[in-house]
């Protein structure tokens, strides 16, 4: 029989759900949202084989809005609720949105877990360095001095780096993207996707209501080409608004020099390697910041190994072959029985 | 050398040594024996929560108790009529249990001046008294060992490890027991090292040998089978049990299982147990803590599998939130918690029915949930089924109570085939189904239906937010909250109509009934049976389903002129009861001593009653 029903290609607006919107105007949170419903279609998996679920914050409510399976869950636990939807069914697509306090704070534990594991999964982490849907408290990311509600006097405490923590925690991928740029955003989750295990995008994002301009120093019109290094595999690592500046290695300490100054050529730049699977340059690109440093965008570390599902699976598959017991009743009869006559 | 024999219908054993001394193997064995031989029986070990305690010394003690006969038996027992005294600790931690003009076998190589005095002892118990009224029996166990094993080419440091064996043979000689089981056991084992095998079997023939040629006791006894109801027979522990009920349900339902757990005592063996069986589609997650256990396992349940976590009292505690989850999302788990003795960190490594509150209770909001507690350790194979039955079925969290008595404790169990369980039909929404909503409910039962993801057509969104009823968007209404929570209770409540009738043991109108819930069946059975033979009017009835409780308890209750409630807490289900059930007056029995119930004591407490 034909098939008289053609096969329509998903869109953007096939990911759409008739839910409003509820975060505040002026949010990082919508491009973000934007950003993955026009990546969806271009991950190659039908819109029932895609799984959104989330913690509990601002981010969190990202699922709401996605018309694919989701799952709004608790404060902290969602990288072990998709870690067991993606050990239950390996051919789904599951994407874990997050936030600053969600990951890192009360989910830290989870956080570090799953990327020690490396469970092929996807996680947006959304940082505003400020916990929003509780009304502006700091987060683990805050800057040290941060004043809040809860430290009317300046934070004393000392902040989490996400990255650093996730390769302390031997992740394969890391990438870092800011809600202003959506197009490079989507072309990162794109490969997020397509990468094997754990894969995390920090996402840098706007608070307008809590901590409104916290990234203007690398997103601002006037400083972003000066202020962000955007990272490419295989290329040389030069940015600024004359695109001569270039990030070289000094002994142990990663160094700007200018081209064209002081017999200094774009040879000798370093090219980056994302794959590199030593982590060593991977942190130290990670951890520039400004205003020393411009901040480090892009897929900046990109290991390929096997995924902690694939292994799971794996075994399970290999122990088919050598078991011996087949059934629950073979189970209950092996092993010392009797017979009463 | 002809022995006289001395038929007897039931004797308790107890083995005890240092808890390196192989003291739950050597129990393992002895009851393995006795049952192929069709004794009933039933066992419990009880060992310290130390791995290695400091050697010799009572804290280091572990121990193992056997029941068996040719009655049926339905407990450990009580009080020893042989124990079996590897070292002066191991005296010193039962002597207070053990029937008076009982046996006590001891090793009198490890009576020597300083193991008494690590034990506790100031004075030999061998010369002061100490055992006076006892019947002692003491043999060189390490020095005979190593003798007997001195052609095996085993380290020396071996040589006498194999004196649990040696013992082993004695006891099994003053039973008239054959040595095969045993013997193809060690075969088994220690199949790699057949020098070790046969140096286990050298010391468990020379005990028998050594027995029989010194005749030790006076007498050997015989205890016949029991008549127990045709069939083939294994032994089985309750951890082993709740494991394969489960194994059973996923393979009746065709699910996968998933169990996301967290290593505690005394659940770990369930972990142990499915962990063996990954060629039955069984993902088992050892996650970062028990929060994450129930999280993933909540995760597998939405992607479809039959989820699974395991874990005592402390871990309950920290999977509150998430049950809260996988209640107010209605998709099924099932949580095992075998229960220890608490509060806190407590007495990891004994038995308490400490967490029924916890368990129909303990979470934030209006938050009703099944729990099912199992009552033997065979049962467990039972509920845990019906407890993934009710879960897939119903599409709600379910707790199934254990214990660390059950959990440990073993008897025999006619095998059961998976064919005969109960038909398990999960819930699932039909792909494609245009009338379909996630949260749309069956009439009979209100449960919602299970639409997974790889379903088309059916892509949904699903959270901890309260719901509107019927499309599950997110409502902050008034009037749906207090609809929502109102459905989810009576859904709960009509599991009522799903579960057997509470029965009961004794005649209607008897002065005194007995009522207990999990664990505690096999010492209040006895005791009441025993007493019913008697001829006092007194009647059992036990608790599986706690909540929701049997749709006919009250008219149970109204038959008896008192009602006591038997617990192994300061009264937690007596609590239940006078909320859910309050026209009756309720009398309650506890002990909180981290031990099952004894005959003796309960016999005690209902003559009383009776008498009052």
């Amino acid at each position: 029989m034909e098939h008289l029903v053609e096969e329509k290609e998903l869109t953007f607006r096939d990911f759409e759900t008739d839910q409003d919107v509820r975060w505040c105007p002026g949010c990082g949170d919508y491009a973000i949202l934007k950003a993955a419903q026009k990546v969806m279609p271009q991950i190659g998996k039908e819109k029932e084989d895609i799984v959104f679920i989330s913690g509990i914050g601002c981010s969190s409510r990202f699922p709401y809005y996605m018309n694919t399976y989701g799952f709004h869950t608790i404060h902290g636990r969602a990288p072990a609720v998709a870690t067991g939807v993606k050990l239950a069914n390996p051919n789904l697509s599951v994407w874990q949105v997050t936030g600053d306090g969600d990951a890192l704070a009360i989910g830290g534990n989870h956080y570090i877990h799953a990327l020690r594991r490396n469970i092929d999964i996807n996680i947006l982490l959304f940082n505003n360095e400020i916990y929003g849907l509780t009304k502006g408290q700091f987060s683990p990311t805050s800057a040290t001095g941060l004043k809040t509600k809860s430290s009317p006097e300046g934070t004393v405490d000392r902040s989490f780096n996400p990255g650093k923590l996730a390769v302390g925690a031997e992740a394969n991928f890391f990438a870092r993207v800011i809600d202003v740029d959506p197009k490079r955003m989507a072309a990162v989750m794109l490969m997020a996707e397509k990468h094997t295990g754990t894969s995390l995008v920090e996402i840098l994002q706007n608070c307008i209501i809590f901590n409104d301009k916290v990234f203007t120093n690398v997103t601002g019109k006037d400083v972003k080409l000066d202020m962000q290094l955007w990272l490419s595999h295989g290329e040389p690592m030069i940015f600024g608004k004359e695109r001569n500046k270039g990030i070289i290695l000094n002994g142990l300490q990663l160094e700007i020099v200018t081209i064209g100054e002081n017999g200094v050529t774009e040879a000798d730049v370093l090219v980056h390697d994302a794959h590199c699977s030593n982590n060593v340059l991977h942190n130290m690109l990670i951890s520039m910041s400004a205003p020393e440093f411009p901040v480090a965008f892009g897929v900046i570390r990109m290991v390929e190994s096997e995924s902690f599902d694939q292994n799971v699976w794996k075994q399970i598959e290999e122990v088919k072959e050598t078991a011996k017991i087949r059934s629950v009743d073979e189970l209950m009869n092996s092993g010392v029985t009797w017979e009463i006559e | 050398m002809s022995k006289t024999v001395e038929e007897i219908d039931q004797v308790v054993i107890k083995f005890a040594g240092d808890s390196g001394d192989g003291m739950q193997l050597t129990g393992t064995q002895f009851s393995n024996t006795a049952a192929f031989i069709g004794n009933d029986l039933a066992t419990f070990p009880d060992f310290p929560a130390e791995i290695r305690a400091p050697q010799g010394t009572v804290a280091g003690v572990s121990g193992f108790k056997i029941q068996f006969g040719s009655n049926r038996i339905f407990s450990p027992g009580d009080e020893a009529d042989i124990l079996i005294a590897m070292n002066p600790a191991a005296l010193l931690a039962n002597i207070d249990w053990i029937r008076d003009g009982g046996s006590v076998i001891i090793d009198s190589d490890s009576f020597k001046l300083k193991d008494f005095e690590k034990a506790g002892y100031k004075k030999n118990p061998l010369e002061d008294g100490t055992l006076a009224g006892y019947n002692v029996i003491e043999a060189p166990i390490t020095k005979l060992t190593k003798e007997s094993v001195v052609d095996c080419d085993i380290e020396n440091k071996f040589r006498s490890r194999s004196k649990n064996m040696f013992a082993l043979g004695i006891v099994y000689w003053l039973f008239s027991r054959p040595l095969s089981i045993t013997e193809d056991f060690l075969d088994a084992k220690f199949g790699k090292v057949p020098e070790i095998a046969r140096a286990n079997k050298q010391a468990l023939k020379a005990g028998y040998n050594y027995a029989l040629t010194v005749e030790l006791l006076p007498s050997a006894y015989k205890v016949k089978a029991a008549f127990l109801p045709k069939g083939k027979y294994r032994s089985v522990m309750g951890n082993e049990a709740t494991a394969w009920g489960i194994m059973a349900a996923a393979e009746r339902a065709e699910l996968d299982i998933f169990l996301g757990t967290y290593p505690i005592t005394p659940a770990s063996d369930i972990l142990h147990e499915l962990s063996k069986f990954k060629n039955f589609n069984i993902v088992t997650l050892q996650a970062e803590d028990e929060i994450a256990g129930i999280c993933a396992s909540i995760g597998a349940s939405f992607a479809g599998s039959l989820a699974v976590t395991s874990t005592s009292g402390p871990g309950l505690a920290l999977k509150g939130e998430a049950i809260g989850l996988a209640m107010m999302t209605e998709l099924p788990i099932v949580i095992i918690n075998v229960q220890r003795g608490g509060p806190s960190t407590g007495l990891p490594t004994k038995t308490e029915q400490s967490d029924l509150l916890q368990a129909v209770y303990g979470r934030n909001g209006e938050s009703p949930i099944i729990v099912l507690a199992a009552s033997t350790p065979s049962n467990c194979f039972d509920y845990a089924y019906k407890a993934a039955k009710l879960a897939v079925e119903h599409m709600t969290p379910v707790i199934l109570l254990t214990d660390g008595f059950i959990a440990n404790g073993s008897e025999p169990w006619k095998i059961k085939s998976v064919g005969e369980m109960e038909d398990i039909t999960p819930a699932f929404a039909k792909k494609d189904d245009e009338n379909w909503n996630p949260y749309l409910r069956s009439k009979d039962k209100l449960n919602r239906t299970w639409a997974i993801p790889g379903t088309k057509g059916l892509e949904h969104r699903i959270g901890g937010l309260e719901k509107q009823a019927v499309t599950g968007n997110i409502s902050y209404d008034p009037n749906n909250h207090e609809e929502m929570v109102k459905v989810r209770a009576k859904k709960v409540a009509r599991v009522a109509n799903f579960i057997p009738e509470l029965e009961f043991n004794g005649d209607e109108n008897s002065d005194l009934l007995v009522v207990g819930w999990g664990g505690t069946y096999g010492g209040l059975h006895t005791a009441v049976s025993s007493m019913l033979d008697e001829g006092k009017s007194v009647a059992h009835a036990h608790f599986n389903f706690i909540n929701p409780l049997p749709k006919n308890t009250a008219d149970v209750f109204s038959k008896f002129k008192k009602i006591v409630v038997c617990e192994l807490n300061n009264g937690q289900f007596i609590k239940i009861l006078q909320s859910e059930i309050p026209q009756f007056d309720y009398l309650q029995y506890n002990k909180i001593q981290g031990l099952p119930f004894s005959k003796s004591q309960l016999e005690n407490e209902f003559n009383n009653l009776l008498e009052a």
